[in-house]
């Protein structure tokens, strides 16, 4: 987000509950890029205006680097 | 295992869902049905539902009543132009690849989503496994007899016009079918039920008008033959001459998520007396009345 406002953050209860729709793995909430990780599944979901898109074909896939953060 | 057939275009449906987008407003008449319908069952549930997940268009939510005892939901839909964040917590997600971990709910609401399912006892299944224990699922989708009459009136036109025909109108499952299928997937007290709504247009393209605002125009996987201005113009004289009719068949499915204190049926010999003693007896009762 390039403007001052907030980006719209997913609600907290929601991201305990979700996992992963590809593997059923567990999920990272990743603040700062707005995006919830799957390590294994190596994707990462978007988050538009606060709005998670749980959908595989809609997801980053991830680098080595950055599943290994996970 | 073989995998289902897919006979659905996920990737289509959100399209058509998102471009309706504002356009939903003014023809969600059979949803705001629906969602009545549903809410009428809630009511009447002597329970209180601390977290549900609710997927179909976001709108829809906010005729919950508080009788029905819903405490916080999630939205979810394939579309975000049906989400509404500002309202309450939402998220896109496919019902057929759901996002949701085991035991998460008390309630589960689908309005007018899983006909689209490729897998639907698979979509069902992962419904019940996101349910706590005697958790309760609403579905209700399009069934049976669904736009019958505009089926045939494109068969009809596309016959007459290049001699064959083509998938126009979905298949929709019957009520049987789809009592079963809440069956597999492992539901207890299932119950299917019918809705049969008839719309009568005086001016069929409104029909489709209704359908685009719905998003529920061809999702098919197989468009193989592109439907010309001649074969749809056709049709809607054809659908014109049967009278104009669409029919919607709303099939309700509900079931619970199992639980030992559940009402069951008795083991097999488990009876404390013969079939043969209640014959009896009962016709003897029958026989002393006056």
């Amino acid at each position: 987000m390039t403007n001052n406002e907030k980006q719209a953050e997913p609600d907290p209860k929601l991201l305990e509950i979700l996992i992963c729709p590809q593997t059923k793995g567990p999920l990272v909430y990743d603040r700062e890029r707005g995006e919830i990780l799957s390590k294994k599944a190596r994707l990462a979901y978007p988050i538009r205006d606060g709005i998670p898109i749980m959908l595989p074909e809609e997801a980053r896939v991830l680098n080595d680097d950055e599943v290994d953060k996970i | 295992m073989n995998a289902p057939p897919v006979i659905f275009d996920h990737r289509l449906i959100r399209t058509r869902r998102e471009r309706s987008g504002s356009a939903f407003a003014a023809h969600d008449f059979l949803h705001r049905r629906a969602m009545n319908d549903i809410i009428d069952r809630l009511e009447t549930v002597t329970r209180t539902f601390p977290l549900a997940a609710f997927f179909g268009a976001a709108s829809l939510t906010e005729m919950l009543t508080p009788s029905c005892g819903v405490g916080s939901l999630f939205s979810v839909d394939l579309a975000t132009s049906r989400l509404d964040p500002a309202n309450a917590p939402a998220l896109v997600a496919d019902q057929e690849r759901s996002p949701f971990a085991p035991n998460s709910f008390d309630l589960i609401v689908s309005v007018l989503t899983l006909h689209h399912a490729n897998d639907l006892v698979g979509a069902l299944s992962q419904a019940r496994a996101a349910l706590k224990p005697d958790g309760l699922f609403i579905a209700a989708l399009f069934g049976e007899d669904t736009l019958k009459d505009l089926r045939t009136a494109f068969y009809t036109a596309e016959t007459e016009i290049v001699g064959g025909v083509s998938p126009r109108v979905a298949p929709f499952a019957s009520v049987r079918d789809l009592g079963s299928a809440l069956q597999r997937a492992g539901f207890a007290l299932p119950v299917a039920d019918i809705d049969r709504v008839q719309v009568r247009y005086q001016n069929p393209m409104r029909l489709i008008e209704d359908l685009r605002g719905m998003g529920e125009t061809n999702a098919l996987m197989d468009r193989s033959r592109s439907l010309t201005r001649t074969i749809f113009a056709q049709t809607m004289s054809h659908f014109e001459q049967q009278g104009g009719i669409a029919g919607f068949d709303i099939v309700y499915l509900t079931g619970w998520s199992p639980h030992e204190d559940q009402q069951k049926p008795l083991k097999p010999g488990a009876a404390k007396q013969s079939l043969q003693t209640a014959i009896t007896q009962s016709r003897d009762a029958d026989t002393k009345k006056p």
